[in-house]
């Protein structure tokens, strides 16, 4: 897996928001997105995701060569960030049955049940999400970015609303992803930076 | 389809647990009818104008909780996690039969009521059928496309009235107008040409909204 991004511009009406960002990244490294508060982190993780489209530039996900058609994209990604949220009135297991059977995962519960332990929400798996803490729904964003062990991860804010144990086991997820596919983080922490090799600063166009 | 039919699931144990949207349906359904049946009091309205009132009811009942399976994704921040595992094909496919489902749900309360608060005499209950199942297609469907365009929008629940009455007038139209012919005549062909032009609507409104939708949603 490689993913290339190429002179990506993003305008709203007269304010340009990202302007030539650049950076190609492959299978086995990690980026860390780094720039002040509306600086455009989190735009740029949204076109990665391709939730928004870019003004100008081209965003390519390739694999072996050849380039992922955009309406494929959602099967090799999983991202985290604080605009994306769970369902509230269903339960946690009810999450992510749903979304592994979207993803049309094989032995889903196995994985889920999986990814609930490592996660410490063991025994909450029928609790709603909305009686889940901060903390344990960050953690449960993880459980679903992570179902489907996608080859790009992107992360908004990983440290986001968790307790030292929850930062410890989150690292360790994000250092598995980074040995199988490509982690993409977006940051203000400098202790996040441990977990890249190669750092992107975007600053306010 | 699979998706199609995971998200139709998803948003009906949604809807059982918190029955936002049949409740809202429902009750602006039943205050209508009661409303509309006090203010005609003892005063034997015309078939066109019982015709037009059952309309009307269903017409503003249907938009009080049709928004609602959009409106829910964008105000919970649901609707991006969303867009990460489902084609928009699918998630219109599934949002447009949960609306569907909706729409039978408040016709099984509101005819029966509609029809002895109103003494609304049918004759044909073939062509009456007809025209609501036909009719609820061409509702559902204009009515999800409004409720993904307005999602985005502040004052959602206006907006949604206003944009969905232009785009929603010929079921409006043929529906009143098959309903009429329904309380008249016999033959379910007599209303033919109503049917048509309900079924011609709901056609084009529903494949429409398909081509559509994929620039709506990720717009």
């Amino acid at each position: 897996m490689r993913l290339l991004a190429k002179k990506i511009v993003k305008r709203y009406e007269d304010h340009i928001v990202l302007r030539n960002i650049n950076f190609d990244i492959s299978a086995g490294e990690a980026l860390a997105i780094i720039g002040s508060n509306g600086s455009g982190k989190t735009t740029l993780v949204k076109i990665l995701a391709n939730l928004i489209a870019p003004t100008r530039g081209t965003i390519a996900y390739q694999i072996d060569g050849k380039t992922v058609p955009r309406e494929q994209i959602y099967q090799y990604i999983g991202l985290v960030g604080p605009y994306l949220q769970l369902y509230q009135e269903l339960t946690a297991r009810e999450n992510l049955y749903f979304f592994a059977r979207m993803r049309n995962l094989p032995d889903y519960k196995e994985r889920v049940a999986d990814l609930m332990e490592t996660l410490g929400l063991k025994g909450r798996e029928d609790d709603t999400v909305k009686a889940y803490s901060s903390g344990m729904q960050q953690r449960l964003k993880y459980a679903a970015a992570l179902l489907h062990r996608p080859k790009v991860l992107l992360v908004d804010e990983p440290r986001s609303n968790l307790d030292e144990k929850g930062i410890e086991t989150v690292y360790y997820l994000l250092r598995e992803q980074k040995k199988q596919g490509i982690l993409i983080v977006a940051t203000n922490d400098t202790e996040d930076l441990q977990l890249v090799d190669q750092t992107l600063k975007v600053e306010q166009a | 389809m699979k998706q199609t039919y995971l998200i139709l699931i998803k948003d009906l144990q949604q809807e059982f647990k918190t029955r936002y949207a049949i409740n809202a349906i429902l009750l602006f359904a039943v205050v209508t009818l009661s409303a509309v049946s006090f203010a005609i009091g003892t005063y034997t309205a015309g078939i066109q104008v019982l015709a037009a009132l059952f309309w009307v009811i269903l017409f503003f009942s249907s938009m009080s909780g049709l928004s609602h399976i959009f409106i829910r994704e964008e105000e919970t921040q649901t609707a991006d996690t969303l867009k990460l595992v489902a084609r928009p094909v699918h998630i219109f496919l599934g949002k447009f039969i949960f609306n569907l489902l909706l729409l039978v749900a408040l016709e099984v309360v509101l005819v029966p009521l509609f029809i002895a608060a109103m003494n609304f005499k049918i004759t044909s209950f073939a062509i009456f059928a007809m025209t609501l199942l036909i009719g609820n297609f061409g509702l559902a469907g204009g009515g999800t496309m409004v409720a993904a365009i307005i999602s985005k929008a502040s004052a959602k629940g206006a907006l949604f009235t206003v944009l969905a009455f232009p785009i929603l007038l010929p079921v409006l139209i043929s529906g009143i107008s098959a309903t009429k012919k329904a309380t008249e005549e016999t033959a379910l062909l007599s209303a033919q040409n109503e049917l048509q032009a309900l079924l011609a609507y709901s056609v084009i409104i529903i494949t429409a909204s398909i081509l559509l939708f994929d620039y709506v949603w990720n717009e």
